[in-house]
């Protein structure tokens, strides 16, 4: 079952000639489905679903629905077939409600009364069959779908791995280049059309790094690493957040994902190893502390081992909240005002 | 017409097209078995029995949840001690055969309260007392020698896991103890009435059933610890 | 000598816990002056609060449950205002604040509004649809009822003394260790739960041997309404359940208490485990809550169709299925943790399997109106409520157990739209359905049919402006939980769900004014019968209220829907059954027991969270007590004499008779 293209390129759809359904999307994109056999030919270009639900393009507003990046489109597939299948489901569950509560009202004289009957053998067939084929349906798409887009599963590419290491801090994002030796707080600059892969941790609590632009999400956790790989298609801005509620700055811990061409990409590594503060121990102490940082800035001369260290929990973790007397966070003020 | 409908009093009642199995059919209702739950409410003793069975068996799940932290955190050593290292199989051989036959003894006095022999009753429960007391004794003897090598609960995941998976069954012990001392003084002050009957008997299920989550814990804990 | 207590946990400097404690306090002075100055305090201690009585502590158990869903509620509306004043702003509740607040609104929704509200609609219908006089336990009910008050008191307290907890209704570790909550509010939480889970798996016990050991003669399994059926089901959840959430927190309070290390992130322990654990608790807990709900719609739907449930051996069937894949599929709560392709698919094939026996019930239920003659009264209104947009959160249900969708919308707000569209359609409609529909049966009165439509109407209309929303507002990236946002593509929509709880509120008010309306015209709207719907199970062949001891003789039971066939014969020879032998009844005293043994607790519970050991210690030390006092009493049981139950019972055949006479007269 071919879920996203395999060599990432613009490929017509091209439409089988079976017997189906055939759902055509706004933008002309085809989707077949055949029953029991599910092939999707992608396009590039998946604007947005003109579903009434008023989704602002462009610009840093996120939106899954309208993904930019390969993961993030294949997900939203799966997303649509099974939300076409389950409104096949229910809206005619949901008609049929409305239409045997009003035939059947008591005073109604035209509607013949059943007392009596209260099995049938055929119907409960039906009953039974109909959400099971389905679920079997959606159950084979879930299973099939967990395999290839887990988000340990690394994009096939011709262009070369970005690795980026990530450590979810209080309250904010640090994200280590491990081959560039530079990092970058908040803010998250890739080169387009490249793979990136991930490793993540957490200085002290959980979080969950996602891009909702780009694709799938996966937790933080201290002591622990895990794998995501995500790719923008194109070059643009990309809102980022933590999606498990770590603390009383919870809200503040947004970043930037930055896709810019490749030679952008270089020029804005080369300006961080150029004129930024090191990220050794004790820099990383001071960013571990509790805070929302919302300025952006970029380190350089990163500790290879850095990363491990955080990892074995060989530096100390993220230190919890000094304790004022009203109980409050001290220097937690949230954004946006005083 | 009357009469007809009389003569038939269940023409109109719905019958079961799809009847299953031997169990009450229409108009049945005088089954006298209470195990199909078709001749009324069972006895209370019956009830206060298998109420309590609902009870140990919810307990159970309990330790459940323990044992699979155990489980997980078995491999938590954090450098230090493992279970091989710190579990003396002597004293759990000892404190395993204290509790059995603290069970047994225990069996012993259910049967004489049943026979009203009041004495062999209050004797049988104050040995289930020793017996239970003494592998308490032992086990707070280990807890604390384990805190005095550094062992303690806090010093790693896996001791912690152990800690709170034993100390979990000598707290329901204790709480038996304490049980134990009032069913012995509620016989001696009130004699052999029914609810007292239906107190023991659910003190000896909860005893009984101890020492089989004993049983699971010195296998899983000391002995498959101690090979690992 | 005062553990960690001190003048500073009264939170004098802050405005709004203040102000909401002095309003709840006032409303509490009230309420307590009234009592006792109004002599209403011995009434209410012998007839109420001392009750072992199933029908007083069902009531007493959701009059618990809807204040405090209004407590909910209004946290709901503070969450609601914060967010959508909080566009680039920081709004009215500093993080502090709000944190407590969410965690409040679902702690308090679940644990003791509606846990609380099924509960004790379980316990008042079981008994007497089962045909018996009383559970199993009855002293052990009034326990597991002022136990879950005791919970429900400490989370109050809390808003006055000290903080709650900041972490989410779910204190997943590290945030909920003590380096990251080191205040008393993930204590207050877990004592009050602690304390409250040990009553509610009591309750459970308690349903289980009722339904499984005491029934009429001749009810055999099959013949049993649907709601016991739903509610076997719950509490066997409950007793299998609940003791994984027991042995989960105190594993949490020994991290917090005495420093070991199950969840934290050094020395061994492991955090993952938390949520395995807490999960593995956490969504039984939906099905204890949604089973009896849709035991409920069975009775209800199958009553106002005028016809017997559709395909009732499908739904036992159904139901048990449901019972038994509510073990297997905890993980979808945390399929975003990295698990790997195997194990979420596993589990995203059993979340989904478990869809198919929901699927089924609502086609029963749509197949139950076919054919009928549909009453469109309140309780009807909310089973159709119900299932219309039940079936939505369930398809969002299927979508999110898939794991690549869930991937990029777990925890967002199409999550939090997705599990309040079951809970509030199921759990929520059900309860006031039920309610409803069974308020006559308590209290002997029906409630004011206009305002419950009204209250109905306003309640789904706010119920869906609100939690649409959500479910764009999780296409579009937002997450829950959040205090302030920056993205001005989210704001039309919170405002929009600002708006529908405003909504809301009015039909929270229409529930409160109907109540009022009804109470002071019950004399009007009097059942004098007992069977004010025509019902068809055996609750409605008592008086209502029923006399102490539900049934003068136990019904003999002949198949299935007892009542109705005892009723149709009735109409048919135009005459009621014979006049049963009457016996004197023996019931249960009444035992302060349970209120004691609550009042230890509250005590335990509090002097555990501020860390006052000598108190703790007094309160167990007291709770023994009062279990061997309970213990030594020599009188468990008073005699009802024959003469008394032949009384009350001829009063109701008296009533019937002319019913019945009536309906002859109307037909002929």
């Amino acid at each position: 079952m071919l879920l996203f293209p395999s060599s990432y390129r613009v490929s017509q759809s091209s439409v089988l000639a079976t017997t189906g359904l055939i759902i055509v999307r706004s933008d002309g994109i085809f989707v077949m489905v055949k029953f029991y056999q599910l092939k999707i030919y992608l396009g590039i270009r998946a604007a947005s679903l003109s579903v009434g639900v008023g989704i602002l393009l462009g610009g840093c507003q996120p939106s899954i629905l309208d993904s930019k990046g390969p993961i993030g489109a294949a997900e939203n597939n799966i997303l649509l077939i099974a939300s076409i299948i389950m409104l096949a489901i229910i809206v005619p569950t949901m008609i049929a409600t409305v239409v045997f509560a009003w035939w059947y009202r008591e005073s109604n004289s035209k509607a013949r009364y059943r007392p009596d009957w209260a099995f049938s053998g055929r119907i409960e067939l039906v009953v039974w069959s109909v959400p099971f084929l389905t679920i079997l349906f959606l159950g084979g798409i879930a299973w099939i779908s967990a395999h290839e887009l887990d988000p340990a599963v690394p994009i096939p590419s011709d262009k070369k791995t970005l690795q980026v290491q990530v450590v979810s801090l209080d309250w904010k994002w640090l994200f280590i280049y491990p081959e560039q030796r530079v990092a970058s707080v908040n803010q998250l600059v890739v080169p387009a059309n490249t793979p990136v892969q991930f490793h993540l941790t957490s200085s002290s609590v959980w979080n969950s790094f996602f891009v909702p632009g780009l694709g799938s999400m996966i937790y933080t956790m201290r002591g622990m690493v895990t794998r995501l790989n995500l790719l923008a298609d194109r070059e643009g801005d990309h809102f980022g957040l933590s999606t498990h509620f770590s603390g009383d700055g919870f809200s503040d811990m947004n970043f930037t994902l930055k896709s810019v061409s490749s030679e952008a990409f270089d020029a804005w590594v080369a300006s961080a190893r150029g004129l930024s503060a090191t990220l050794d121990k004790a820099a990383y102490g001071e960013l571990a502390k509790q805070s929302i940082a919302d300025k952006p800035r970029t380190f350089s001369g990163i500790d290879p081992e850095l990363f491990q260290q955080i990892v074995d929990q060989t530096v100390p973790p993220g230190p919890g909240p000094h304790q004022s007397s009203d109980g409050a966070s001290q220097g937690v003020r949230p954004k946006g005002g005083s | 017409m009357t009469d007809a409908l009389a003569l038939q009093p269940q023409a109109r009642v719905r019958t079961d097209p799809n009847h299953l199995g031997h169990h009450a059919r229409a108009g049945e209702g005088h089954a006298k078995a209470t195990g199909r739950g078709t001749g009324g409410p069972s006895s209370k003793r019956i009830i206060v029995g298998y109420g309590f069975w609902i009870f140990l068996l919810s307990d159970i799940v309990m330790f459940a949840a323990f044992f699979s932290a155990y489980a997980v955190l078995q491999t938590g050593t954090a450098g230090g001690p493992t279970g091989a290292e710190l579990f003396d199989l002597q004293n759990v051989a000892l404190e395993t055969g204290f509790l059995l036959i603290s069970s047994f003894v225990c069996g012993v006095a259910g049967l004489a309260l049943a026979a009203k022999r009041h004495l062999i009753f209050q004797a049988g429960m104050a040995l289930t007392f020793l017996f239970g007391a003494a592998f308490l004794l032992l086990e707070a003897r280990e807890f604390l020698d384990l805190v005095d090598r550094g062992a303690g609960p806090t010093r790693s995941a896996f001791l912690s896991a152990f800690f709170t998976l034993v100390g979990c069954h000598g707290l329901h012990v204790s709480a038996g103890l304490l049980w134990l001392l009032t069913m012995m003084a509620q016989v001696a002050t009130k004699g052999i009435r029914p609810e007292i009957l239906r107190r023991v008997l659910c003190f000896s299920l909860f005893w009984h059933a101890l020492d089989i989550v004993w049983v699971a814990v010195f296998t899983v804990v000391y002995l498959m610890g101690s090979i690992a | 000598m005062l553990g960690k207590l001190t003048w500073d946990a009264i939170p004098l400097s802050q405005p709004v816990p203040l102000i909401a404690s002095g309003v709840v306090g006032l409303v509490i002075l009230g309420v307590l002056s009234w009592i006792v100055f109004g002599g209403h305090l011995p009434y209410l201690w012998r007839e109420w609060i001392t009750s072992v009585d199933h029908k007083r502590i069902g009531v007493m158990y959701c009059i618990l449950a809807l204040v405090m869903l209004i407590r909910g509620f209004s946290d709901a509306i503070l969450m609601r205002s914060q967010q959508a004043l909080a566009y680039q702003s920081p709004g009215y509740l500093p993080p502090e604040h709000y944190d407590q607040i969410f965690s409040a609104h679902g702690t308090i929704m679940i644990f003791f509004g509606a846990m609380p509200f099924i509960i004790g609609l379980m316990n008042f219908v079981v008994p007497l649809q089962l045909g018996v006089r009383d559970v199993a336990f009855p002293t052990l009910n009034s326990v597991s009822f002022w136990l879950t008050a005791t919970g429900a008191l400490l989370v109050n307290v809390s808003l006055v003394i000290g903080e709650f907890a900041r972490t989410g209704w779910w204190p997943s570790p590290p945030l909920s260790e003590i380096t990251y909550s080191p205040g008393v509010g993930v204590d207050y939480y877990l004592w009050a739960i602690q304390i409250s889970g040990v009553g509610t798996l009591m309750s459970g016990v308690n349903l289980v041997t009722t339904i499984l050991k005491m029934r009429a003669p001749g009810m055999s399994y099959l013949r049993m309404p649907m709601f016991c059926w739903t509610s076997l089901a719950s509490n066997l959840l409950i007793v299998a359940a609940f003791p994984i959430l027991t042995a989960t927190l105190a594993m949490l309070i020994l991290d917090r208490y005495l420093g070991f290390h199950f969840f934290t992130d050094e020395a061994g322990g492991n955090s993952m485990m938390f949520m395995n654990l807490f999960w593995a608790w956490g969504h039984p807990e939906v099905y204890i809550l949604a089973l009896p709900a849709y035991g409920i719609f069975s009775e209800v739907i199958s009553t106002f169709s005028g016809k017997p449930l559709f395909a009732y051996r499908s739904m036992v069937g159904a139901t048990m299925a449901i019972f038994v894949l509510a073990f297997m599929v905890w993980l979808h709560h945390f399929f975003t943790m990295g698990a790997g392709g195997d194990v979420n698919g596993i589990f995203a094939v059993t979340s989904m399997i478990i869809a198919v026996p929901t699927g089924v019930k609502i086609f029963d239920w749509l197949f139950t109106m076919y054919g009928g003659r549909i009453r469109l009264t309140t309780p009807m209104l909310w089973s159709l409520a119900f299932m219309i947009t039940f079936v939505v959160g369930g398809a969002t249900g299927v979508l999110l157990a898939i794991p690549t969708a869930d991937f990029v919308l777990h925890n967002s707000m199409f999550l939090v739209a997705h599990f309040h569209n079951v809970m509030v359609s199921a759990v929520l409609f059900g309860a006031f359905a039920g309610y409803t529909y069974w308020f006559p049966k308590a209290f002997g009165f029906r409630l004011d049919e206009w305002w419950g439509k009204t209250a109905f109407w306003f309640s789904v209309a706010g119920y869906v402006i609100v939690f649409t929303p959500f479910y764009v507002l999780g296409l579009m990236g937002m997450t829950r939980r959040m205090q302030h946002y920056d993205v001005d593509g989210w704001r039309p929509w919170i405002l929009i769900a600002g708006f529908g709880v405003i909504v809301m509120l009015v039909g929270v008010i229409c529930q409160i004014v109907q109540l009022v309306v009804s109470i002071r015209r019950r004399e009007s709207l009097r059942d004098v019968t007992g069977d004010p719907w025509d019902g068809r199970s055996l609750e409605w062949a008592t008086s209502s209220p029923p006399p102490v001891f539900n049934f003068a003789v136990m019904p003999r039971v002949e198949g299935e829907e007892a009542y109705w066939a005892i009723k149709q014969r009735a109409r048919e020879q135009a005459r009621l059954r014979d006049e049963p032998d009457y016996e004197p009844v023996e019931m249960p005293l009444n035992s302060p027991t349970g209120f004691i043994c609550a009042f230890f607790s509250t005590l335990i519970g509090f002097a555990m969270i501020w860390h006052i050991w000598w108190l703790a210690l007094v309160g167990l030390a007291g709770a023994f007590a009062t279990f061997v006092v309970f213990a030594w009493r020599d009188r468990v049981e008073y005699e009802i004499p024959a003469a008394s139950v032949a009384r009350i019972n001829r009063a109701n055949r008296a009533t019937r008779a002319q019913a019945l006479e009536h309906a002859e007269r109307r037909a002929a």
